[in-house]
């Protein structure tokens, strides 16, 4: 077939193509070293996104498909799903994964679109405390839910 | 290339909602009348409307998304692209008719109630 990768053809190439020269030898340490962030930081969109498809495609059915749809959605629906720890869980992983996912993305968008150095650091300064944020105040928001807060005290 | 674009545009879009979800939901910990109150705002047509196109840019993304994932991981995923894209186009197709149409009929229903 046309379209498969010649895999030894490939290999014989990049042996050509080694990029141990005598000059990266003597450099010293720190220039040598590399990470691998943005090989995870890929695997994670993928394999994040699989499982954001099913969490929220779920959470879409709930809120709008199901009896009466996002009109019923109040105080008293909220603390009858929080009341146990499957639906605390549910949504507390969609906000822990979109939040990251997202935030990657807009990484990368930002990285795209900003050429100036200065603008662009500042502009993802602005988006990693926004996610710190949205994650601190999502979690709070699960752990410390009352269902009983709506009940007249006095 | 314009699938690469719809799917950057919903991304981005998506983040910002998220924000503003985390936001509006934070309240129920705040004060549960005003949590109610928001959400009857949220009522509004016009949010509705905005609600539906949020419901088709998750669609969007998802589904993309799901392509993009198939072919970064699965060998014969690249070669069966073109196949992948036209199947992408009908699942999109169905599951969008499969949103907007009870959401429509929620949107009609209001409009029809407030004026």
């Amino acid at each position: 077939m046309s379209t498969e990768t010649n895999w030894d053809a490939l290999q014989a190439a990049e042996k050509l193509n080694q990029p141990e020269t005598q000059a990266e030898r003597r450099a010293p340490a720190r220039q040598r070293t590399s990470s691998n962030v943005e090989l995870y930081s890929w695997i994670y969109m993928r394999v994040s996104g699989i499982l954001l498809v099913l969490l929220i495609f779920g959470h879409l059915i709930v809120m709008h498909l199901l009896e009466g749809g996002v009109s019923r959605v109040n105080f008293a629906f909220v603390a009858g799903r929080w009341a146990g720890p499957f639906w605390q869980t549910w949504d507390w992983a969609i906000l822990f994964l979109a939040s990251i996912h997202g935030a990657n993305g807009m990484r990368i968008v930002i990285t795209d679109y900003i050429r100036a150095p200065q603008a662009r650091f500042w502009a993802k300064m602005l988006l990693y405390t926004a996610t710190v944020f949205m994650l601190l105040l999502g979690t709070l928001t699960i752990v410390t839910f009352d269902p009983g807060a709506a009940l007249p005290r006095f | 290339m314009f699938t690469w674009v719809l799917h950057r545009v919903t991304g981005v879009a998506l983040f910002f909602y998220l924000f503003a979800h985390v936001l509006d939901t934070s309240l129920v910990v705040v004060n549960p009348a005003l949590y109610d109150g928001v959400l009857e705002v949220y009522h509004h047509p016009l949010i509705k409307l905005m609600e539906i196109g949020l419901v088709v840019a998750v669609i969007y993304h998802a589904v993309n998304g799901i392509r993009v994932t198939l072919v970064d991981f699965w060998s014969k995923g690249s070669p069966r692209n073109r196949m992948m894209m036209r199947v992408q186009h009908v699942v999109f197709a169905v599951l969008t008719l499969g949103a907007v149409i009870p959401m429509g009929a929620q949107l009609a229903l209001e409009i029809s109630e407030r004026f």
